[in-house]
């Protein structure tokens, strides 16, 4: 069973060095423990685009889908048998990334 | 058999197998929707067959092996893949196969599933509430206020959040288990507050049904966990809070408070069985084992229900229990309730300077402004308490706590 574990954010500060290194160590327990799939954190909102090609014609717009003041920060996708291990886990991560995290099943 | 044993025989039935039709259900089909639909049709079909063929030896067992058949049938009738699916589901778990004997380890996975907290407070009441108390959808919409569709809706959610989400079902490991169980409890004490002052213009002051309901589940986990002295703490404190139930509200309709009550009326064998509870728990005290809230409270309850009247009140006694409650639970509630002994031990000038002191955080509580007009009242300010009276009456939602409030305002000089 893999979980979507995403780092929400609400500051346009990039993580500090202390948190860096939190995430490093977290994200080895991870990969020895066998719950590692993929991780990556995002550049700002601000750097995405919208593209939408429902009508024939692609549309690109400038900026994230969704204006609003938390946003997706980064993510993992991990690996556990259930969501009390996912739960866990990601408890582990909040505290290393220092920040709010949400946990979603895939299908 | 009359008609009307076999009645009973189906509403005992009912009473007693329900919450383990569906935990060995759930367990063997790793699927909440299938052991609630094939719990339910088994108990639809014991309706059917009953009056003619006459009650089974072993009601549970022929509604388990029912239930078993109709999900079964279920799953057969539903679509390959989607069987595949249920087969993976179903061997999903790492426990090894059920032993016999496990049933009742069933009926505590399925409570800890229900009560886990990634669903939301209201979800977790509800599914509890009909999972492991059968009750029906449109009994819990009934009990919450809340439209039939709306709370089925909230229940089919919940479920298939549990599946989407592979919420485990099982009883959690020894480091997540206090936190767990108090969550559990938290469930149970909001269904019996809900049943013991409930809320709303047109609802019967206090509901039976609900404070009922809340018991006999916590007796269940009382008979699973005879070991956790909060589980035991929580049973006598609703015991002990359900032995006076009739005596207070009056034949009128009106909240009557401690000072009036006729404690005669007290329910005599609840609160044997509470203070025999109570004594267990002190014993574990003496032994070292520090005590929960829940503990405490029922301990306070069993000093109130031990006195014959208010002046025989051991209030110090009472005082003490509430320090000790504070260091456990320092919420301004708490705080409150402390200060209302606090008048009994040390008189109402007292207790009204450490109830002043809450105003910031309690100012949206009705019993705030009622503990703030009654210690007015006594001290003979009229206007102030007048006032307060107004407050309280203004948010307080139980139709008897109204009354009571309304008739002491009325009759300030």
């Amino acid at each position: 069973m893999q979980y979507l574990v995403s780092v929400i954010d609400d500051t346009a500060s990039l993580a500090t060095p202390d948190e860096m290194a939190a995430t490093d160590v977290f994200n080895d327990r991870l990969k020895a423990d066998g719950h590692w799939v993929f991780a990556g954190g995002l550049a700002a909102p601000s750097a995405a685009t919208v593209i939408d090609n429902r009508g024939g014609e692609a549309m690109i717009t400038d900026g994230p889908f969704l204006e609003s003041k938390e946003y997706l920060a980064g993510f993992w996708i991990m690996e556990a048998p259930d969501l009390d291990v996912a739960l866990t886990l990601a408890a582990e991560g909040s505290k290393a990334c220092n920040r709010k995290i949400e946990v979603r099943p895939f299908l | 058999m009359s008609v009307v044993d076999v009645r009973a025989a189906i509403t005992l039935a009912h009473y007693e197998e329900w919450a383990r039709v569906v935990a060995a259900l759930a367990r063997r089909f790793g699927d909440l929707d299938v052991a609630e639909e094939a719990a339910a049709e088994a108990f639809a079909t014991a309706v059917e067959r009953w009056p003619a063929d006459g009650v089974p030896p072993n009601p549970g067992a022929w509604l388990t092996t029912t239930a078993n058949h109709k999900a079964l049938d279920r799953i057969r009738r539903e679509s390959k893949r989607e069987d595949k699916q249920k087969e993976a589901r179903m061997v999903y778990g790492d426990d090894p196969p059920e032993p016999l004997g496990a049933i009742d380890d069933d009926r505590l996975r399925l409570i800890f599933t229900c009560c886990h907290p990634a669903l939301g407070m209201e979800t977790r009441v509800a599914l509890t509430l009909r999972m492991v108390g059968g009750l029906t959808v449109a009994e819990i919409a009934r009990a919450f206020l809340v439209q039939e569709a709306a709370m089925g809706q909230r229940i089919t959610r919940a479920k298939a959040k549990i599946k989407a989400a592979r919420i485990p079902y099982r009883v959690p490991s020894v480091e997540d288990l206090p936190a767990r169980v108090s969550g559990v409890l938290a469930v149970l004490f909001l269904v019996f507050n809900e049943g013991y002052l409930a809320t709303g213009p047109d609802t019967d002051p206090v509901r039976h049904d609900l404070t009922a309901e809340a018991i006999r589940l916590t007796r269940l986990i009382r008979a699973l966990m005879p070991e956790d002295g909060e589980v035991a703490g929580l049973l006598a404190l609703m015991l002990l809070t359900e032995a006076r139930r009739t005596a207070r509200v009056s034949a009128s309709g009106e909240l009557v408070p401690l000072d009036q009550q006729d404690r005669g009326a007290w329910d005599a064998t609840l609160v044997a069985e509470g203070h025999r509870l109570v004594r267990e728990r002190l014993a574990a005290s003496a032994a070292g084992v520090a005590p929960g809230r829940y503990q405490i409270l029922a301990a306070i309850n069993a000093v109130h229900t031990s006195a014959r009247d208010m002046r025989d009140t051991d209030w110090s006694q009472v005082v003490a229990l509430y320090d000790q409650l504070i260091r456990v639970d320092p919420s301004p509630i708490v705080a409150l309730n402390r200060a209302v002994a606090v008048a009994e031990l040390d008189g109402p000038e007292v207790a009204l300077a450490a109830v002043d002191r809450l105003g910031d955080r309690l100012a949206g509580y009705h019993a705030y402004h009622a503990t703030r007009a009654d210690l007015l009242r006594r001290l003979g300010r009229s206007q102030k308490a007048r006032a307060a009276y107004d407050r309280a009456i203004e948010l307080a939602g139980n139709t008897a706590e109204t009354a009571y409030l309304t008739r002491r305002r009325d009759q300030l000089g």
